[in-house]
């Protein structure tokens, strides 16, 4: 039971002042914009983008800077913001295969058609600080190479396919609905539908760490990254009165497939398996994770034994989300005075009873 | 490009406010069956289409409320206004409609003929709006349940002849079965299926 | 309202509607003040925010899933000439929406879609052809070749 404490009024609106003035820091150090935000915080942006579920920079830069750089309030901030907004359509899907690539790399062919391009990464970086950045250097000029305008980046998924060693994806069915948990509740089992939805909104640190759990032996799928793949797609979205698919304009999409192995089973040869990951704007870690998770999701298709929280439907898919998360925990510091006075009456009980029988006893 | 045939009537001039004001009279419609409630007044829907069906359709459809309109209401202005300002999709099987409008001016009905919502999900029945001349004359139908103190009486013009016998059945088929939106010009009463018939007389 | 059945021509008005859409405002607003300043086009409803559910395909060529959502604006204008436009574009941006509305509205009458081709779609096309060519060069150049190193005592 949950009861509303009346007053306090004044307290909680100067407490949200205090808090306007420590977001605003140091009046000697110039205001952040929410444009600072969006071009060179670009990976938080993306990631509460991702996991807010709702492809908007500048609302997502906003919402980092309100939120004082926390991901999750952020997040929450703008699944809120979501929500007084119609629906006008859904999109057709998106071709990920028609992408203008940013970033293409595979870890099973070294020598693809399209090439591998490495892109904007934090891969092969020392990690070491760079004290540069602190003195505000210019970055160097980037370099180019020729390219061809018209290339296409083959799927490395389609390389293997062409001998039939790896599954094919389920065709898709224009006129199959496609489940929505923004609209209908989560009923289990779920479809592969819903379950890639919830882990492209769900939480990026619990992903990695299902993920990581699974190459550490709980639910081993033997991963490969059969590609990784960063840059635009053009977004359709069908318009009724029109009758006809509108291009709306593009999105920055990463996308990645992993490729596990799968010994075969009384019916299907020995073959490699998928797992499918996209996310919003550059969110490789993310895309990553979830691929390998979805993965772990499919034990019972592959007759795998289901022992591993990897591969525990029910529990991967309700704790993923991170705002149900901490609304749930971070709804604990509030108010239980009725509460807990009927524990402390219901504790003081039972120690009466206990002395009691304790001294009939004696 | 062909050009539409006609220029298109406004909707709601500001969507976000008129909206809701007809979201909020159809909820208390629906939650004091048998209250007569104002909708849609400012509005000027093509001909055949009452301003507050307008209204409702308007504040509650989009693209994912398949759309039934009757077959007095197919071949007119009402369907594209309907599609253009809602988005609805139209669907020629009144079955597969979240809403329905039909004129009962012009035509009977049956409620069977609509989805009456599967045991899992009740709420997947249609919605039906009825267009009739008036809500204040006309045959007199009392009804009980949830919403009303002790009794509701209603009068609507236009309803067939069965209505009496269509409502007891759908009323038995609880909690699945049809809800009942009458309309007359900006106005209109709801009858949900929790409405019990207790009388009625011509 | 039955819009046109010809596959050409809708085909035609996608790829324009597509260059509206991520055009800057003032790549539709300039040339639409300069050639059509009296063109008249008012309102069929208000211009509006709102979202649409992008949707991806299960392993990139399956079956269709719900990624998430974005935001989109959208207008639809009138001429008085009775071509009606629509404009969505990507984000909450009021005035694109209702510039790229008028213009596909212009570009639906045969006797402006001439000059609609030339003087807004022509640059904006040009304009994102450079940012992409720039976009592969710069991409091109982290373009990377592996070697495998054999191991083992046995390599010849």
């Amino acid at each position: 039971m949950y009861v509303a404490v009346k007053g306090g009024e004044r307290a909680i609106d100067n407490a949200h002042k205090l808090l306007a003035d420590k977001r605003r820091g140091d009046r000697e150090v110039p205001e952040l914009s929410t444009a600072q935000i969006r071009e060179q915080l670009t990976l938080a942006v993306d990631r509460v983008m991702t996991e807010g579920s709702l492809y908007d920079r500048d609302l997502a830069a906003l919402a980092v800077k309100q939120a004082r750089g926390d991901m999750i309030e952020a997040i929450f901030l703008l699944r809120a913001y979501r929500t007084t907004l119609p629906r006008f359509g859904v999109s057709e899907p998106l071709e990920t295969a028609q992408m203008l690539v940013r970033r293409r790399i595979s870890a099973t062919y070294k020598d693809l058609p399209g090439g591998q391009v490495l892109g904007p990464t934090f891969d092969y970086t020392h990690r070491l600080l760079d004290f540069g950045l602190e003195s505000g250097s210019e970055p160097a000029a980037v370099a180019t190479a020729p390219a061809d305008p018209d290339a296409t980046m083959p799927r490395v998924t389609d390389i293997i396919a062409g001998e039939d060693l790896i599954e094919r994806n389920p065709p898709a069915d224009p006129a199959a609905p496609v489940g929505d948990l923004t609209r209908d509740p989560l009923n289990f089992p779920a479809g592969r539908d819903l379950r890639l939805q919830n882990l492209a909104r769900g939480d990026e640190g619990f992903l990695l760490a299902l993920a990581y759990s699974t190459q550490r032996g709980y639910g081993r799928t033997h991963p490969f990254v059969g590609e990784i793949r960063l840059g635009e797609v053009e977004v359709e979205m069908f318009v009724e009165d029109l009758g006809f698919a509108v291009p709306l304009g593009d999105i920055t999409v990463t996308e990645c497939q992993m490729v596990n192995q799968f010994k075969g089973s009384a019916t299907e040869p020995p073959r490699f398996t998928r797992g499918y990951g996209l996310g919003f704007g550059h969110c490789e870690r993310k895309a990553m994770s979830m691929a390998l998770v979805d993965r772990a999701l499919r034990a019972d298709e592959f007759d795998e034994e289901r022992k591993a929280p990897a591969q525990d439907e029910e529990f991967v898919l309700s704790h993923s989300d991170n705002v149900q998360a901490t609304g749930f925990v971070e709804h604990l510091k509030l108010p239980h005075y009725v509460d807990f006075q009927a524990e402390l009456a219901f504790i003081r009980q039972m120690r009466r009873e206990q002395t009691a029988a304790k001294e009939a006893a004696e | 490009m062909t050009l539409p045939a006609s220029p298109m009537p406004a909707g709601f001039s500001d969507p976000v406010f008129e909206g809701q004001a007809a979201f909020r009279a159809l909820m208390d419609a629906m939650v004091r069956p048998g209250l007569v409630v104002t909708a849609g007044a400012a509005l000027a829907p093509p001909a055949g289409l009452m301003p507050a069906a307008a209204a409702a359709i308007l504040a509650i459809c989009d693209f994912e409320t398949p759309l039934w309109l009757s077959p007095a209401l197919q071949g007119g202005a009402a369907g594209p206004y309907l599609r253009f300002h809602a988005g609805a999709p139209l669907v020629t099987d009144p079955a597969s409609a979240a809403f329905a409008v039909l004129d009962g001016r012009h035509e009977a009905f049956r409620l069977t003929d609509f989805a009456q919502g599967d045991a899992s999900y009740p709420d997947r029945s249609t919605t039906v709006l009825v267009q009739v001349a008036s809500l204040t004359a006309g045959k007199q139908i009392v009804v009980a349940g949830p919403g009303i103190a002790g009794i509701a009486e209603l009068r609507i013009e236009d309803l067939p002849d069965d209505f009496g016998a269509q409502w007891q059945a759908n009323r038995a088929a609880f909690p699945l079965g049809v809800d009942l939106i009458f309309v007359s010009g900006n106005q209109l009463v709801a009858l949900p299926r929790s409405a019990r018939l207790v009388g009625e007389a011509a | 309202m039955s819009e046109p059945a010809d596959p050409d021509l809708i085909e035609a008005r996608r790829r324009a509607m597509g260059l509206f859409a991520r055009a800057t405002e003032a790549e539709l607003r300039e040339p639409l003040q300069q050639h059509w300043p009296d063109h008249g086009a008012r309102d069929l409803k208000p211009v509006e925010a709102g979202l649409v559910m992008l949707r991806g395909r299960t392993g990139g060529d399956g079956a269709a899933f719900n990624l998430g959502e974005a935001s989109v604006t959208r207008a639809v204008v009138e001429l008085p000439t009775g071509e009606r436009g629509f404009g969505h574009v990507l984000g909450r941006h009021p005035a694109r929406a209702r510039l790229a509305a008028v213009a596909d509205a212009l570009w639906q009458s045969e006797a402006a879609r001439t000059l609609v081709q030339a003087a807004i779609l022509s640059p904006i096309a040009t304009r994102l052809s450079a940012e992409k060519g720039r976009h592969q060069t710069e991409t091109a150049a982290t373009r990377v070749d592996f070697f495998t190193m054999v191991r083992g005592e046995d390599a010849a």
